[in-house]
């Protein structure tokens, strides 16, 4: 390769990369391969990569020249097992894609089920939907900030006190729901034309106490983390995702939020009962890893409020619109095709489905999840080159990816 | 017969020793405790009275494990470097008098010694990380060896305050000083608590410690230079860690806090050490459990730009002091 061309970007690379100075396919033909360069594979098997997911290092002493991530080692082919089971199974299925933020997914399938299928959800399930996503929300921000602080502070160390803390409170957001659902985890609790329980007597209460303890104990969390001198200097100016980029990689979610793009579909595109009340969009101009984590921490400060709103403002009325099921080939469903997206604490989980017509009426002729996780990871080429490894584990956390979801 | 002098070496050094790796033991069981308790866990409680015997169980554990060499390590170097880690670390404990009198080996040459070895531990992790052919320990070990020689000149620059007051490099002898004068890090106001923070500081880098535990960094490094150790041999290492610790600890409080010499004219003692070390350790663990990890780059400056221009003003400072203080009469501690 001529030295021109390695000082211009590959035409694969996207046009604001190059204007980034970052070029993902750059050309290592410069550098002795003995001498210069060591490959690091960073992964499957790693403590940082936030899963099995694995990163290949370029390195030139401990800076990254190029970064290639591979993914796919938790790929259980999700999309056509569900092409196989019929739509009421479908639920259970999901809940282990994103399994951080299990609600939402749930949510999501169902949702694109119930425009495929045509049928309406009652107001009460909508609200329902709208406060558990709320929480899970926060569940998931607690754990994406507990295991940034991990990253950042090790196993043994000032990030597991951090880790230990959101973990608590995480739990006692679980804790709600298994009162509701049974389950902590994958509650299976989402159905098609609304949901599967009823909150029970004194619920309400029980989740304004716990919002209330978990929004007084933030602030001292933040202490440990965004307000921390150590995590400042360790986050600022880290990882620069500039907005051209973001919008050309299809990054949605926080991280789009954090590098100045005013976009959420809670707002723009309103599902369930976001239409009836008011989300307050956090947004930072920066693109780096602090306004990453600080969005993410403001969101979590902006779901409690919406949480308590909506958990005062349940309507009385049915939970679920369609009959009960008696067997799994109820639902039938013509020929057409639906897509749905939502915004999970992730970013915007849509879900494509095509109706099967006669043969295959009662499960999905074909489907197709698109995951935040893995366009987010679709950026790291392009942020890594000229961090180090200690920023590497950083800039992948502040993704917050999931690989159930990005793999499915 | 043995020479009187060499069997006062062999009983003290053996007590000393054994003594420490008691206490270093249950330092780890309280830093278990401790962190516990502070991520609202309980921390180690199955293995005796509030896991008191966990020390002994985890050591019972190591041993059994089967002590792998990666077929590509470097036998010799890898076989060689964990116990090396702690020898050098047992070395420094020579000349630390514990209380009036006690200590291992009176040398007229106590700071250079303490230096020196501590100075030596770059190279078995070094050789650690070099000998177990994997790029996660050779990159520890390039870290290690950058933060070692880098935080070694403000350590060595803040230990010579101490010297400069006392007049003396026996560590018995500055202490001594302290107990007739007055305690280095609270007067003169100023360089000797200065001296004493870069030097702790210093020292939490060289013992590989949150925030300054870069050759280790678990979350980057999956565990570093140990990252192919298994068994005891990840044992020696993890125990010269936290004998580091201490040892930083014991010269910390002997060199700035007075060693065995007591307050409010309590009686000195072997006591007094044993309580400023466990305080200098307790801070120690506090901290390690509070803050995050500084960034490889980040430590070498706050070292190069920081921590050695200070610690050089501070050397001047207390040779001025000491020269120019008996000139402003008898309460300015001339």
């Amino acid at each position: 390769m001529s030295a021109s061309s390695a000082a211009r970007p590959s035409s694969a690379a996207p046009a604001s990369a190059a204007r980034l100075g970052v070029d993902p396919h750059r050309d290592l033909s410069d550098y002795d391969p003995e001498a210069d360069l060591m490959v690091l594979n960073m992964g499957p098997q790693h403590p940082s990569t936030h899963g099995v997911f694995r990163l290949k290092l370029h390195l030139d002493g401990e800076t990254i020249v190029r970064a290639v991530p591979y993914v796919g080692y938790l790929h259980r082919g999700v999309e056509k097992l569900l092409e196989e089971l019929t739509f009421v199974q479908a639920t259970p299925i999901v809940d282990k894609n994103d399994y951080v933020s299990p609600m939402t997914n749930e949510q999501a399938i169902n949702m694109a089920f119930e425009a495929l299928l045509g049928i309406e959800v009652p107001r009460r399930a909508r609200y329902m939907r709208t406060l558990f996503a709320e929480m899970q929300r926060i569940a998931s921000h607690l754990l994406w900030l507990s295991t940034f602080g991990i990253d950042m502070g090790g196993a043994l160390g000032g990030g597991t006190t951090l880790f230990m803390h959101c973990f608590r409170e995480r739990e006692w957001i679980l804790d709600l729901f298994e009162l509701v659902t049974g389950a902590r985890f994958h509650y299976n609790t989402h159905t098609i034309g609304g949901n599967r329980h009823d909150i029970p007597a004194g619920w309400a209460k029980q989740v304004h106490t716990t919002l209330d303890l978990i929004a007084s104990r933030i602030d001292e969390y933040l202490e440990l983390s965004t307000t921390n001198s150590i995590f400042v200097a360790r986050t600022r100016g880290v990882g620069i995702l500039p907005k051209e980029l973001a919008l050309e990689l299809g990054i949605t979610g926080p991280i789009l939020r954090a590098s100045g793009v005013d976009h959420d579909l809670r707002r723009d595109a309103p599902f369930h009962a976001y239409d009836e009340i008011e989300v307050k969009v956090q947004t930072e101009p920066d693109g780096d890893c602090l306004s990453r984590a600080l969005v993410r921490v403001r969101e979590m400060k902006e779901s409690i409020r919406l949480s308590k709103l909506l958990v005062d403002g349940i309507p009385e009325g049915p939970i679920c619109g369609a009959r009960p099921i008696k067997n799994p080939t109820q639902f039938k469903a013509k020929e057409g095709q639906a897509y749905v997206a939502l915004e999970t604490p992730r970013g915007e989980l849509g879900t494509y489905v095509i109706g099967g017509g006669k043969n295959k009426a009662a499960s999905p002729y074909r489907l197709k999840i698109r995951p935040p996780s893995l366009h987010a990871l679709s950026a790291l080429p392009y942020l890594l080159p000229g961090h180090s490894i200690s920023d590497t584990v950083v800039i992948l956390g502040s993704l917050d990816p999931i690989m159930g979801e990005a793999d499915r | 017969m043995i020479p009187p002098i060499v069997l006062h070496g062999l009983i003290y050094g053996g007590v000393a020793a054994i003594a420490l790796l008691t206490l270093t033991a249950w330092g780890i069981w309280f830093e278990r405790k401790f962190a516990g308790r502070m991520q609202s866990r309980l921390g180690p409680t199955m293995v005796g009275w509030a896991g008191l015997l966990q020390p002994l169980a985890d050591v019972l554990k190591l041993l059994q494990k089967e002590d792998l060499v990666p077929a590509q390590a470097d036998r010799t170097l890898y076989l060689l470097s964990p116990p090396l880690t702690v020898f050098f670390t047992l070395a420094t404990v020579a000349v630390i008098p514990f209380g009036v009198d006690v200590a291992v080996a009176n040398l007229p040459i106590g700071v250079p010694w303490i230096l020196a070895f501590s100075g030596l531990m770059v190279f078995p992790v070094w050789t650690a990380g070099w000998a177990s052919a994997n790029k996660y320990a050779l990159l520890g070990a390039m870290r290690a060896v950058a933060q070692g020689i880098s935080y070694e000149i403000p350590m060595l620059l803040t230990a010579l305050v101490p010297v400069i007051f006392a007049g003396s490099m026996n560590v018995n002898e500055i202490v001594r000083w302290q107990a007739e004068h007055h305690w280095i890090a609270l007067w003169p106001p100023g360089p000797g608590l200065f001296a004493f923070v870069i030097f702790f500081l210093s020292c939490l880098a060289e013992a590989n410690r949150i925030p300054f535990d870069i050759p280790e960094a678990e979350s980057e490094l999956v565990a570093g230079v140990t990252t192919e150790y298994s068994g005891m041999r990840f044992g020696l290492f993890y125990l010269a860690e936290y004998l580091h610790t201490l040892v930083a600890s014991a010269v910390a409080s002997a060199l700035f806090f007075g060693g065995w010499n007591g307050i409010f004219g309590l009686p000195d003692g072997i006591h007094w050490m044993l309580a400023k070390t466990l305080t200098l350790f307790f801070l120690i663990t506090w901290i390690r459990w509070s803050l995050l990890r500084f960034r490889a780059d980040q430590l070498m400056r706050i070292c190069w730009t920081y921590l050695v221009p200070a610690s050089l003003a501070l050397v001047m400072i207390s040779a001025l002091w000491v020269h120019y203080a008996p000139q402003l009469g008898p309460m300015w501690g001339g």
